[in-house]
Formats: C-alpha cells, structure tokens, sequence
C-alpha cells in the first residue's frame, strides 16, 4: 500500500464460521477521492464498511485510515471517521438540535464550538429550520441529511456512508449526491460509500466491484465500461427473423432475436449503427445504441447478473 | 475531563428521552403506586409481622410496603431505562456511539447513570407520599436515602444492562422480567417478611433483599418510628450499604465487559 492513501486496506480476510465474507482484500483508497464499494447482497461489502466503521475488529490482516492503524490507534481513527450508517442513527424521540447537541462530547465538541459546528452544518444542509422539530417527524431524505450532519460534526477527514440512497425517492438520493459532491470539492474529505445501485456507483470517481468476497473489478466506472467488448444495438422491426437473415448476408453480422426484437453486440456501436441504417433501412422501425453498463461488467468479470432486491 | 462530558452527555440524553415519553413516567410510578395502594387496601387488614402481637402497635401493611414499593419503582424505572438499549441497537444510535473515539466504559456508565437518575427522580417523588404514613424526613435522612436509593438503582440498571445487551427484542426482555426480575423483588422481603424455611435462604442470597432492607431502615431511622423496623430481624444498615455497594460494582464490571462483546445484533 501507498503511505499517503486515505485508507490502505492489505491481506484482509474475515470469517464467520466457515463462509468467508472477504478473502485476503488488498485495496488502496486515494485521499478527496469519492469511492463506490458496490456488490450484491453477500459479496462482502458489509463486511467491510463494518471493519472500516471500528464496528467489527479485523481478525486478519490490517487496515490503515490516514495512516493509523486500525486495532491500535483505534481512537485515532475514530476520530477521523464520520460515519453514516444505514439504519438510522438519530434519536426520534430528540429534536434534530439535540441529536447534535448530546453527540458533541462523543467526538470531542462541546460548549460554543459544538454551537457554532451544529449550527453551520445544519444551515449547510438546509435543515437548519427543521432545527427544533422531533428528528421523528423528518422525511427520509431529511433525516439523511441531519445524519451526515452528525457524522460532519467533528470535521473528519472521511467520511463512511453504507447505503446511503436507502429508502430515498429520486430527488432526494440527487440532493444527497450534490451534498457529497460538494462535500468533497470543497472540504476535500474522502467519501467512501457501499451501494448495491448501478446507477448510484456510477457517479463515484472510483469503484470497487465485490463478488462472494473477492474484488473483481476496481477502475473509474467509465474504463470499467470500456474493458467491456463491444455496444449493445437493438433494432425494432415487423419481422425479426428476415431482418436478421438480412444483416448476415449484407454485411456479415450475427444477430439474435431477443423477446421480439434483433440484438447484436459490436466493439463499435456508433459506426455501425449508420451502415445498418444504410443497408436495411426499409425494414428498421426504431433502432436503439446501448452502451455497456456496470451490470455489464459485472456479468462480464462473475459470469452472473447482479441480483438487486429493489 | 472529556469522559466526564460524555458520560453526562449520553445520561441527559436519558433523562430528556424519559420525561419526554410521558406513557413510560405513568408505567414505572403507576404501577407501583397502584400496587401499594390496593395491597395495602386488601392484605392490610389480614397482616400481622412475625413477632408483633395482635392489635395495636404493629405496623401497617401500608408501611411495611412502602420500602418495597420504593425498591419496585426503581427496578421498574432501570428496567425500562436498560430495555432502550434494544432500541437503541435496533434503530441505529447505538453504532454511532459504539464507533465514536470513546471508551467503552464511559459509554456504558453513560447510560447506567441516565437510567438510576431517572429511578432516583422517581423514587423521590414517591417518598412524598410517605407523609401520608406520617413518616418524617430529616435532610440527613433524605441524603442518606438518596445515596441509598443511587446505589441501588445503579446496580439494578446494571443488571438491566446485562441482559439487555445481548437480546434482539424488547419481548424478550419482558419474558426475563417475569421471570427473573420481578420474582427477584418478591422474595426481596419487599411484599412479605420470611424468616424461616427455604424461602428465608432465598432472601438471605438475594442482593435485593438488602436494598430493601437498607430501605426499610432509612426510612424509619427518624426517632419516634422505630418500632416498625425493630419487629423485623433485619440485616444491619452496614450489612445493607456493602452489600448494595458490591452489588452496584459488580454489575457495572459486568455491564462493561458484556459491552466489550459484539452480539449477532450488530450484524444489521
């Protein structure tokens, strides 16, 4: 590992009992970076954000956050970790100010510095006039946001998010993904977050792909997509079966019927989408460019689509 | 210093999550205020203390009671005080407390202390009543009392905590409650004196048996009001405070060494 990585993960193996959740994991995450860790449920992502959390003690190999070594300089790590867990951690039976306030001397903060910390994030969040309100009477996206605020409190140069979209309506997931852009723009804090979302993985600088425990891909999501071979080009047609025998004969290609409609794969899409459009123009009712998707990559490194239980 | 904050700062959040819930103020007073006052009402007439005579200069069922009642009122309080940790796990706050850059046991003292101030508050407001027995307090007696009543309570929420910490349902928690705790403040010499057969070795290894009792003398330790506890062989009042004292400190080194464990909760 990198001595200035945000988070230096080596030889990291966990168990319970006989399964093995994560086998023998070597990651680096870069400082300011903001990283996706996604995978299906029972890939091991848990797991991980649990041992990076301190939730959960390594029982083999070693984690490293900003160079503090996880089992001895526990407290340090602690103390630059905000954590945003995925059930949520604020007291319903407190208003959202009182949430901040008793959580203060948790992390270090009390009397006017506590007040002035409370009151920024809470502005910054756009909370700030839901403030004296039960955090019981928030909506999800809301009480997300007084969640990140409390992990904000201290400062902390990273920030741990373990599906933070959960439970989310769209616009609200988009409002959470602007706090963290912003996050990490301007505050330069690391944010590393779990997602069994493809859309949602997405949007990170960087993405690790889990599977049954391992890591099986790691890249930016865009040179992901690219390793995969070719696009996906649909074609909507009266009459699929002549479409195809057409395209073999004209131009060489193999394509498939799928569910109605002609399917073929190419390394390059946008070039032979015209020279089909040219050759069978008649028979084509709508033709449609696919470019690969994560669940592509996925299939593409496991040999198995990703089960996603929304 | 700053576990000092901590520890303070989860304990207020205790206390402003009590009196903010009023349905759990009226459980853990009410029912033991109705238990007194039926009990009273119906097994009065009937009571007679081992070795007081018949008729006059015994003391009432109600006043022989009222240190038991005080006792429930504080178990009652620490269980439902402890049982918030079910919650606690359930709803998520507990993991934000678990990875904040705190000792564990400043955590668990934390809570314990929210819980017995909570148990204090109410016990005091109980003694209220005790005017209505004609007991009297003296401001030595009501410090006395109110340390007495701390001690207790804090070794009742520490058993509260014990079994809490482990269990994934508040359910559970209330099969425990029938069966161990609420048996516990029955053979505590709380509802009735024994002082022959097996059940008097019940009481005698009861740590219970001992707040009660330290109760019992606290409250009639004004001059004039002896007379009640005189009938009843009793442990000694230092017998009670070390017994109470170690009872406190053991279930506190039990909370936080339970607290060091991780349970199949967490997993969620």
């Amino acid at each position: 590992m990198t001595a200035s990585a945000a988070i230096g993960i080596s030889r990291l193996t966990h168990r319970y009992g006989s399964r093995v959740a994560l086998d023998a994991l070597d990651l680096d995450i870069a400082p300011g970076e903001l990283f996706a860790i996604l995978g299906p449920n029972g890939s091991g992502k848990t797991t991980l954000f649990r041992l990076l959390s301190t939730l959960t003690a390594p029982q083999q190999g070693s984690i490293e956050v900003l160079g503090c070594d996880i089992v001895r300089d526990r407290r340090a790590v602690q103390q630059s970790l905000g954590v945003v867990f995925q059930a949520p951690s604020l007291d319903k039976k407190l208003t959202v100010r009182e949430n901040l306030r008793y959580h203060g001397p948790l992390v270090g903060l009390w009397g006017r510095a506590l007040d002035e910390a409370t009151t920024e994030l809470l502005a910054r969040f756009d909370v700030a006039d839901r403030a004296a309100d039960l955090a019981e009477t928030l909506s999800g996206g809301l009480r997300r946001r007084v969640e990140l605020a409390k992990g904000l409190l201290h400062r902390p140069p990273l920030l741990l998010l373990d599906e933070p979209s959960t439970g989310l309506d769209p616009g609200a997931r988009n409002d959470l993904w602007r706090y963290l852009r912003e996050l990490r723009e301007h505050d330069g804090v690391t944010i590393v977050l779990t997602t069994h979302l493809l859309e949602e993985a997405d949007r990170a600088d960087r993405l690790a792909i889990f599977d049954r425990g391992k890591l099986v891909a790691l890249d930016a999501p865009d040179r992901l997509r690219a390793t995969v071979a070719g696009d996906s080009i649909t074609i909507e047609t009266a009459d699929p079966a002549a479409l195809v025998g057409e395209l073999s004969r004209q131009l060489g290609l193999a394509a498939a019927v799928v569910d109605g409609r002609v399917r073929l794969e190419h390394p390059d899409g946008p070039r032979l989408v015209p020279r089909i459009m040219d050759a069978c123009s008649a028979r084509i009712q709508a033709i449609t460019l696919g470019r690969p998707t994560l669940e592509d990559v996925f299939i593409a490194r496991t040999g198995r689509r990703m089960q996603n239980d929304e | 210093m700053n576990d000092l904050r901590v520890i303070w700062s989860l304990a207020a959040r205790e206390l402003v999550r009590f009196f903010r819930q009023r349905n759990r103020v009226i459980g853990a007073l009410g029912q033991p205020l109705i238990f007194w006052l039926l009990f009273s009402a119906g097994l009065g007439p009937s009571f007679r203390l081992p070795g007081s005579g018949t008729g006059e200069g015994g003391e009432s069922y109600a006043e022989y009671f009222f240190p038991g009642t005080v006792a429930l009122i504080l178990l009652f309080t620490a269980i439902f005080a402890t049982i918030s940790i079910i919650e606690d796990r359930r709803e998520g706050f507990l993991q934000s407390v678990l990875v904040a850059p705190i000792p564990r046991w400043s955590m668990v003292l934390g809570k314990l202390l929210g819980g017995t101030l909570v148990a204090v508050a109410q016990g005091l407001l109980f003694l209220l009543l005790g005017l209505t027995l004609g007991l009297h307090y003296s401001v030595v007696s009501l410090v006395a009392i109110t340390a007495f009543m701390f001690t207790l309570a804090l070794a009742l929420t520490g058993l509260g905590f014990v079994i809490a910490w482990r269990m994934d349902s508040t359910q559970g928690f209330h099969a425990v409650m029938s069966v161990f705790l609420f048996p516990m403040w029955l053979l505590s010499g709380a509802f009735f004196p024994a002082e022959h057969g097996w059940l008097a070795w019940v009481l005698a290894a009861n740590p219970m048996t001992y707040g009660v009792a330290g109760l019992r003398q606290l409250l009639y330790l004004h001059p004039g009001a002896e007379a009640g506890a005189a009938t009843l062989a009793l442990p000694s009042l230092a017998t009670c405070w070390i017994v109470t004292l170690l009872f406190a400190a053991i279930t506190f080194a039990a909370s936080c060494k339970m607290a060091g464990t991780r349970t199949t909760g967490d997993l969620l």
